[in-house]
């Protein structure tokens, strides 16, 4: 098994604030804009270079929304950077109407997202936002899996005009991709070839299935694992190919089961290629507060409870 | 306040009955509407529209344009009289509000109807949305406004407090808000549910500079208008304390008739209660 302290780490939020701020000494239209989180969020770099591009808005997400809808129609490109539930869970109805109603370019950020809001527990971690922010449409769902994806995927996320959310990790999380990994919206990432189960996971969770797939390997167990990156719209062929070529699919993910990515996955096949699922994640439960990786342990999302799912899969 | 009743405000009082006339006209086509919210800010709406907003029926996306936004998104039939009269679209659309597929909606959809800046109908969004605009605006060097109408009940959400405050912390003078105080909300009075007043007071110690006038008075929405304009530090917001569902008698200060779906004999009435004010206006 590949030891976490082996591989090179970086924080999401880290990369994500570089890469903002590159892009934002490029294009003055990008703003950023936080609920009295700029330092949680890491974003004082940004506010200290750029303060003409950089509003603190106050603890008001709905206002912060609203406020970054109408600056999307005035030709701005506003991030709303925040804990994930309190834009998707607090200020929803203003992302679902000002956002991906009225299709701004308005982009939410979701920091901290899944387990790795860690101790602060269920108030703060979205576990349900992969579910509805995909239910709103024109809504584009964005959760890289790494720090170095992230950068990347920010970069797409500037070009691309219209509503995204951007599911993130926040502490140091391994590196899986190179410095100068491609990102294209939409397009999923196969990480590794094998034909006897698919891995499909998203954010923090593809490490593990990769961990996951390099163990099952010493069992004679080839997994390929795919990176889906976005969560909507979802590679279809990627999936359907995985539906095709192996015997099962296991789906892994920091969010409820239900609606987030097993769901997502279990519609493509169900209507295409239909296929035994498994689904890994918050099997509709509250995760305690806790040490990131203790909580990955506690509620089933790490790379033993994946080769538990991959061997289920295989009748093992 | 003297009124003088001069060519425009003649004119505009006229209009603001015209705009009535084609409220009842578009309601008696789809059998139902928000008859209060829509009647009550008749002559707000003609004061904006035809004198004070600068936009180009022909260019309805012009840069320059003034930004107005109808949070109180259920009222925008009002709106969609005005924009019809002024050429954004033609006014046999009136005709087919409500009608499905049809461009004119309920509540309007930005994507669909030419003069239409943001999709309102939830509460409590478009002061958020105008805050943007106008901040946008500020940054880029722009000269133009950015007006929201909001409804009275609609402060009770949070929301527009939040914007409220942010627009006083970010000295938006180039955003002026504009209350409709008919008083009345979808199940009755606003001070019988949760109070609003001393409604003045609280946008003053939330850092605007309120003026109240009569929702109906155009020479004291065109006054206060010019006066909101000429903000220098704080934001200004005009509360126009009028009548809900004004000009028609048995729909005035009728909770009733926030929502309703008239009999025929009702919409008679209506038109001719409404004609008699324009014939009074001759």
């Amino acid at each position: 098994m590949v030891e976490l302290q082996e591989v090179a780490m970086k924080e999401f939020r880290e990369s994500f604030v570089e890469a903002l701020m590159d892009l934002a000494a490029k294009n003055r239209n990008i703003i950023a804009i936080t609920p009295d989180l700029m330092g949680p969020m890491g974003l004082a770099p940004f506010a200290k270079r750029f303060p003409d591009q950089f509003f603190n808005i106050g603890i008001a997400e709905q206002n912060g929304v609203g406020f970054a809808a109408g600056l999307a129609l005035e030709g701005k490109i506003p991030f709303v950077v925040t804990f994930s539930t309190f834009t998707t869970g607090r200020a929803f109805e203003q992302i679902r109407v000002d956002v991906a109603y009225m299709n701004t370019n308005v982009k939410i950020v979701g920091m901290a997202a899944g387990l790795t809001g860690g101790l602060t527990g269920s108030t703060h971690m979205g576990i349900e936002e992969l579910a509805t922010m995909r239910a709103l449409p024109n809504m584009t769902v964005v959760a890289p899996a790494d720090a170095n994806s992230t950068a990347a995927a920010v970069a797409a996320i500037v070009d691309y005009q219209g509503p995204v959310y951007l599911r993130l990790g926040r502490p140091a999380d391994p590196i899986i991709y190179p410095e100068d990994t491609e990102f294209v919206i939409g397009r999923a990432f196969e990480l590794r070839q094998g034909d006897d189960v698919a891995l499909i996971g998203v954010g923090p969770s593809v490490y593990q299935c990769l961990v996951a797939a390099d163990n099952l390997a010493k069992e004679g167990i080839n997994c390929r694992v795919l990176d889906v990156a976005t969560i909507k719209p979802l590679d279809e062929e990627a999936i359907v190919a995985c539906a095709r070529e192996t015997k099962g699919i296991v789906t892994v993910e920091e969010h409820s089961i239900l609606g987030g990515l097993g769901g997502a996955v279990s519609e493509v096949v169900a209507g295409r290629h239909p296929c035994r699922v498994e689904r890994v994640g918050l099997r509709d439960v509250w995760p305690p507060a806790g040490d990131m990786n203790d909580l990955r342990r506690i509620m089933k999302v790490d790379a033993p409870a994946i080769e538990e799912a991959v061997r289920s899969v295989l009748g093992r | 306040m003297t009124i003088i009743q001069t060519d425009k405000i003649r004119r505009l009082e006229r209009i603001a009955w015209e705009l009535r006339k084609d409220v009842v006209r578009m309601f008696a086509h789809s059998g139902t509407g928000h008859f209060g919210g829509s009647l009550s800010c008749a002559e707000i709406v003609a004061c904006l529209y035809f004198d004070v907003l600068q936009i180009d029926p022909k260019n309805p996306k012009w840069d320059g344009r003034d930004r107005f936004i109808i949070s109180k998104g259920h009222s925008c039939p009002t709106v969609y009289a005005a924009l019809a009269r002024l050429g954004f679209f033609p006014d046999s659309w009136l005709d087919e509000f409500e009608d499905t597929g049809a461009p004119l909606t309920m509540h309007p959809d930005m994507h669909k109807i030419p003069g239409i800046e943001a999709s309102t109908g939830a509460l409590g969004h478009g002061l958020s949305i105008g805050l943007g605009m106008a901040q946008a605006a500020k940054m880029d060097g722009k000269e133009h406004r950015v007006y929201v109408l909001l409804g009275d009940a609609e402060l009770q959400e949070g929301s527009v407090w939040e914007a409220i405050m942010a627009a006083a912390s970010f000295q938006l003078t180039n955003l002026i808000a504009i209350v409709d105080r008919n008083t009345q909300g979808v199940d009755g009075p606003t001070e019988e549910l949760i109070p609003l007043e001393p409604l003045g007071d609280r946008w003053r110690t939330f850092g605007w500079e309120p003026r109240e006038i009569d929702a109906h008075s155009l020479p004291e929405i065109l006054d206060g208008l010019a006066w909101a304009k000429e903000a220098k530090e704080s934001p200004r917001v005009l509360i126009c304390r009028g009548t809900k569902g004004k000009g028609v008698s048995f729909m005035e200060n009728n909770p009733a008739w926030h929502s309703a779906r008239p009999t025929h004999e009702e919409i008679q009435l209506a038109f001719q209660e409404i004609e008699e004010a324009l014939g009074r206006l001759q």
